[in-house]
């Protein structure tokens, strides 16, 4: 497949045409507020990547929009639809599909069992040969225990196994979170592939010269609310602003 | 040989297939706790009540409606199902995220309830239930006399705990329903309605109980305390098989009830108390028992 030419023209802030649009969040594990209203897009076909130091709340604001934290209020819409009071079942069927920082493979489940797992949703995912082809390793060791992957293989599993459910939008939590660099090149390629192939990408990174190499566009995360919104062509311009917020 | 262990035959075969027996009920009522701790963390102390259950409800079938054993091995445990539904959603539901000690008060105070209610309308004494007719007899082999029924309840039961480890093991229904074990919050945001898996876990867990319940019937007399006398045993045949380990619990099951039976052969004295030494032991040398994982 021909390398599509890179959008040079995307997002100033974007209008009505949010696939995601997030307003306001609030959320609570138990008694202690993480989110103090978070306000942020994501466009159709779109990867849009939240940085910021640890504990800004950017796992949380993934888990609010499946559904998993305590408490939320506020708003957000998927495809015009609230999520916010949707159990996170319902959520999930609605197209959206969570990896975990964690990766949540289930040690009491093979591989082939841990990437079928995730039910269909709607039609138009990617099959499982697809699957193997982005990530050969998922292939060769079907049999084997979930668990007993290296944790560059785990994560392949994590990200492959939400790739065959039909979801639009993918939420993915630190994706490189401890892995090798050449591990790291491997998702990253993945994850270029998988947004040729029209998803929608909200992505979580702590390492930003991973994020800088995949994202459209940056939200600046700081206490729990969105401070800053930075377009992948500003990015070398506002350099100098980035190290400051990540305190690099 | 016999003559060399002191013991003939026709006690040594006798009591080996009643410990088969009792063994396929520790194994039928042990998997049902096993599953519902597994993806509840409720220790289900109204297992044995839901155990005599069943076996009222088809005593009750046969007494009132002329509804025989047949129909009554699917009918109780539809009946009993449809109380874990009731019992799941109204109640257990609110508990899941406290600590393990409300469940188990919880289902005690239940199971307490239930006998009190048979007990009330019913009396102490127990009812007899026939055993049904196709099954009456029994085989002479040479070495000992083979009740037809009770060759039938070692059969059936085997194959029920083997039905349930297959599903459980190799389906995708169970492949959830591990991964739910793991993970209850990343299957729900995958797409899977968690909550009422885990009220069809409880459901399928005590109508399990409710068919070994009807198998016991024409064995036993129908009486309200028939659960609480054979639970606490069950109970430590979970700890020892481990608990939330369905091969575990099965394996642990029938061998346990054949050391039992063996030790009435051999050891008669210490016949009621065999399995709780063994679960001493397993305890002292593998706290998560034989088959279980350790935390």
């Amino acid at each position: 497949m021909a390398e599509p030419a890179r959008k040079m023209e995307p997002a100033p802030a974007p209008a009505g045409d949010a696939l995601l649009a997030v307003r306001d969040l609030h959320s609570w594990y138990g008694e202690s507020h993480i989110l103090h209203g978070m306000n942020f897009e994501v466009k159709k076909g779109e990867l849009v990547t939240l940085i910021g130091r640890n504990g800004a709340g950017k796992t949380t604001t993934l888990k609010s929009i499946m559904g998993i934290v305590g408490q939320r209020k506020g708003s957000i819409a998927f495809a015009g639809q609230e999520l916010v009071g949707l159990p996170s079942h319902r959520i999930a069927r609605l197209g959206l599909a969570f990896c975990p920082e964690e990766r949540g493979i289930f040690a009491s489940l093979n591989v082939a069992e841990n990437l079928l797992l995730p039910p269909m949703i709607r039609p138009g995912g990617m099959s499982v040969a697809e699957i193997h082809t982005l990530f050969p390793n998922l292939k060769e060791r079907e049999k084997s225990q979930g668990t007993k992957l290296s944790g560059g293989e785990q994560q392949m599993l994590a990200i492959g196994r939400i790739l065959r459910t039909g979801a639009e939008m993918l939420l993915l939590d630190e994706p490189t979170e401890g892995l090798a660099p050449v591990i790291i090149e491997q998702i990253g390629n993945a994850i270029r592939k998988m947004k040729e192939k029209g998803f929608t990408i909200l992505l979580v990174e702590q390492n930003f010269r991973f994020a800088a190499t995949v994202a459209d566009r940056f939200y600046v995360v700081e206490h729990g609310q969105v401070i800053d919104m930075i377009p992948r062509e500003k990015l070398e311009a506002r350099m100098g602003d980035v190290e400051n917020y990540l305190g690099v | 040989m016999f003559e060399l262990l002191g013991v003939s035959p026709q006690a040594l075969f006798g009591q080996l297939l009643l410990g088969l027996i009792n063994g396929a009920f520790y194994a039928m009522l042990s998997l049902g706790l096993a599953v519902i701790f597994g993806m509840l963390n409720v220790v289900n102390f109204a297992h044995g009540a839901l155990y005599m259950t069943g076996a009222f409800v088809a005593w009750l079938l046969l007494e009132f409606l002329g509804v025989g054993y047949w129909p009554a091995l699917l009918i109780a445990p539809l009946a009993v199902a449809v109380l874990g539904i009731a019992i799941e959603r109204t109640m257990l539901r609110w508990l899941y995220k406290l600590d393990h000690l409300y469940g188990l008060l919880l289902t005690f105070g239940l199971a307490l309830i239930v006998e009190g209610l048979f007990r009330n309308e019913y009396g102490s004494s127990g009812q007899p239930y026939q055993i049904p007719e196709t099954l009456q007899g029994g085989q002479n082999l040479g070495f000992m006399f083979l009740p037809n029924y009770r060759a039938w309840v070692v059969v059936a039961s085997l194959a029920i705990c083997l039905g349930t480890w297959y599903t459980i093991e190799r389906t995708k229904l169970g492949a959830y329903l591990r991964a739910a074990t793991e993970n209850p919050a990343l299957v729900q945001a995958f797409g899977i309605n968690v909550p009422r898996l885990l009220t069809f876990t409880y459901a399928g867990g005590v109508a399990l109980a409710a068919l070994a319940g009807v198998m016991a019937a024409p064995m036993v007399n129908v009486s309200p305390q028939m659960g609480s006398s054979l639970i606490i045993i069950v109970f430590a045949v979970v700890v020892i098989g481990g608990m939330g380990s369905i091969l575990g619990s099965i394996v642990t099951g029938f061998g346990l009830g054949v050391i039992e039976g063996l030790t009435k052969v051999f050891f008669p004295e210490a016949s009621n108390t065999v399995i709780f030494v063994i679960m001493a032991i397993v305890l002292l040398i593998k706290p998560a028992g034989l088959f279980g994982r350790a935390a």
